[in-house]
């Protein structure tokens, strides 16, 4: 390929991508009259709402990637070195919510909600529950492509010789050996969890997205504010999570 | 300094193994004694339930029926954890995630021994292996062979009471693999932990064993050290699969066999009349000769050995017999192609098959 057809393509890619990201930017700063103002962004550092939708948004994000490990791994393992016949069935369950619309399981969930509510008390963080079932087949791919790279079998079976029992088999032996994708299935969880809006919106939970479509009725400018900064949010978390894992791989390669 | 101080190698017995997978009867009554510090070879051609075997004896299958005894205890029942036995597969199997020598002291930190003693022994393991100065590496560092000596490091660490090892070379290309399967029999010599080491590859097999063990279809054929079983196999089936084997016309009287002119001893087992004796290459010489009964089909140089193709014509005019002969490349460059050889047999005791 030419040279500068190779810059146009990735001119091109740059403001597909850059181009509304930096209009964002520029309208959140713009005030009614022309100049420029940092109020919508200083009313997202402040504003009590929004700060509390930011703090309920990060904790689900923490709670659902750790209740969908805790279930997960260890259920995938299990399967993988002592269950194989159930390999299928397990992915079946796991890759469900792909095919029911979010709006179709918000509406039967509905009902269930009334009793999580009442047992666990009000507070975003009971949609943990319904955000695990809703990353189940994101996690569960990514889990499963890195258990396949691994020869489990073998490596199970050399731990036992050694002397090692089923918990360490899988605590010590196979989940070090899983660091990438415990990574990009937490990573993945993290992202759907701060752009989910359909069940925290119709089951009434004031989380980041929610309080941002919120906001936009009300004033347009810390709601797009407020949206930019949870896209760089999730980028600089992204970022932060592939260079922790190029820096483990480093360390295995030194 | 290895050995396995204050246990002292130990026996292990196969007692009438079964094991069937449906209809499948991967081992069908194996029965096989192996003395404290011996290192015994389970030969034989895929599916024919060597490798069930030693699985079993790992503890990582489980028997039909028939019962594995370590030192006369029975350990049928005794999950493959707590069985204390070494085992390197054919699949590389360290662990990614640990350090050549962590990778080595695993067993020792299951076993609560501290840091340093740990480190200490490991070291020495991996000196034994020859790793030393690849303590550090991480297994995607290390070479196919290195992944396996460290393997095998690791499953003897710990000292075992029984080494066991799944065709730990088949991975590794020809070269390394005579080096390791040298190095495995050293290392097994100086360590003395008795071992079971399963295999498809015969020279593999006769070249480190005390003994071999040929199965077939998950029975023994016949154990007996690598010389025995050469020279006087019990069953066709041993004669053909261990080394080339030629089948020449003989006739068994009394238990002497009629061979090629040559009064032989039959080997137990053989038939008695006609039948077909199975001689070795090397146990066959030819001679040119105008008269002789043979012709020289193709030669093929092999350095100091040749290996020579020769027609043996029958006496009553029926389809030529097909001779394979291995003899000195000096002898061997007497004969020409197409010319007329007189056949020699110097074996001291032949198996005769039926025709």
């Amino acid at each position: 390929m030419k040279r500068w057809l190779r810059w146009l393509v990735l001119l091109v890619f740059a403001v597909y991508f850059f181009g509304p990201l930096l209009s964002m930017l520029d309208f959140s700063t713009k005030t009614g009259t022309g100049g420029r103002s940092g109020a919508a962004w200083k009313a997202l550092v402040t504003n009590h709402e929004v700060l509390g939708a930011i703090g309920q948004s990060l904790l689900l994000c923490v709670t659902t990637v750790v209740l969908m490990l805790v279930i997960l791994l260890p259920t995938m393992i299990w399967v993988r070195l002592r269950l194989p016949r159930l390999k299928r069935l397990i992915e079946f369950l796991c890759l469900l919510p792909l095919t029911i619309p979010a709006l179709v399981i918000v509406v039967g969930i509905n009902g269930v909600y009334a009793w999580v509510n009442y047992f666990f008390g009000y507070s975003p963080v009971v949609l943990t529950f319904a955000y695990v079932v809703l990353v189940l087949p994101y996690a569960y791919r990514a889990l499963d492509s890195s258990l396949s790279a691994l020869d489990v079998t073998t490596l199970a079976e050399a731990a036992r010789s050694l002397g090692a029992g089923w918990l360490t088999v899988i605590t010590r032996v196979v989940m070090p050996n899983l660091g990438a994708g415990i990574l990009s299935a937490a990573f993945i969880s993290v992202a759907l969890v701060l752009g989910e809006f359909t069940f925290a919106s119709l089951l009434n939970y004031q989380t980041l997205p929610v309080v941002i479509d919120l906001f936009g009725k009300r004033d347009a400018h810390v709601s797009v504010a407020a949206a930019l900064g949870s896209i760089l949010f999730a980028s600089a978390l992204l970022l932060l999570l592939s260079l922790a894992g190029t820096r483990s791989r480093g360390r295995k390669g030194a | 300094m290895f050995t396995s101080a204050g246990k002292g190698p130990v026996a292990v017995d196969f007692v009438d193994l079964h094991r069937h997978f449906g209809n499948v009867r991967a081992l069908d009554g194996l029965t096989l004694a192996i003395e404290p510090g011996e290192l015994v070879c389970l030969l034989g051609p895929s599916g024919c339930g060597k490798t069930t075997a030693l699985r079993i004896l790992a503890g990582l299958d489980h028997p039909t029926s028939g019962e594995v005894r370590v030192a006369g205890k029975d350990v049928t029942r005794v999950p493959a954890n707590r069985r204390d036995m070494g085992m390197v597969f054919q699949a590389y199997s360290l662990f990614p995630h640990l350090t050549a020598i962590d990778n080595v002291a695993f067993g020792l930190k299951l076993r609560g021994i501290a840091s340093g003693v740990r480190r200490k022994r490991a070291g020495e393991m991996l000196e034994l292996v020859g790793l030393s100065e690849h303590a550090d590496r991480y297994p995607h560092q290390l070479s196919g062979g290195q992944q396996q000596r460290v393997a095998l490091a690791r499953a003897l660490a710990f000292q075992p009471s029984v080494l066991l090892l799944d065709e730990p070379l088949s991975a590794l290309d020809a070269k390394v693999r005579v080096q390791l399967r040298d190095e495995i029999r050293r290392v097994q010599l100086e360590v003395g932990t008795t071992t079971l080491f399963v295999t498809h590859d015969q020279e593999e097999a006769l070249a480190i064993s005390d003994r071999v063990g040929v199965m077939n279809a998950g029975r023994l054929e016949q154990v007996a050290p690598p010389a025995e079983l050469y020279s006087a196999p019990s069953s066709q089936f041993v004669a053909e699969f261990v080394g080339l084997t030629n089948r020449v016309p003989a006739v068994v009287r009394d238990g002497t066999a009629a061979v090629l002119g040559r009064q032989l001893p039959a080997l137990a087992g053989s038939v008695n009349g006609d039948g077909l004796a199975l001689i070795r290459p090397e146990a066959i010489s030819v001679v040119p000769d105008e008269q002789g009964p043979a012709t020289v089909v193709d030669m093929s140089f092999r350095g100091p050995v040749t290996q020579v193709r020769c027609e043996l014509h029958r006496a009553d005019g029926g389809e030529p017999i097909d001779m394979v002969v291995q003899m000195a490349s000096a002898a061997a460059q007497k004969l020409t192609i197409g010319g007329r050889v007189q056949v020699d047999i110097d074996s001291a005791a032949v198996l005769v098959v039926p025709v």
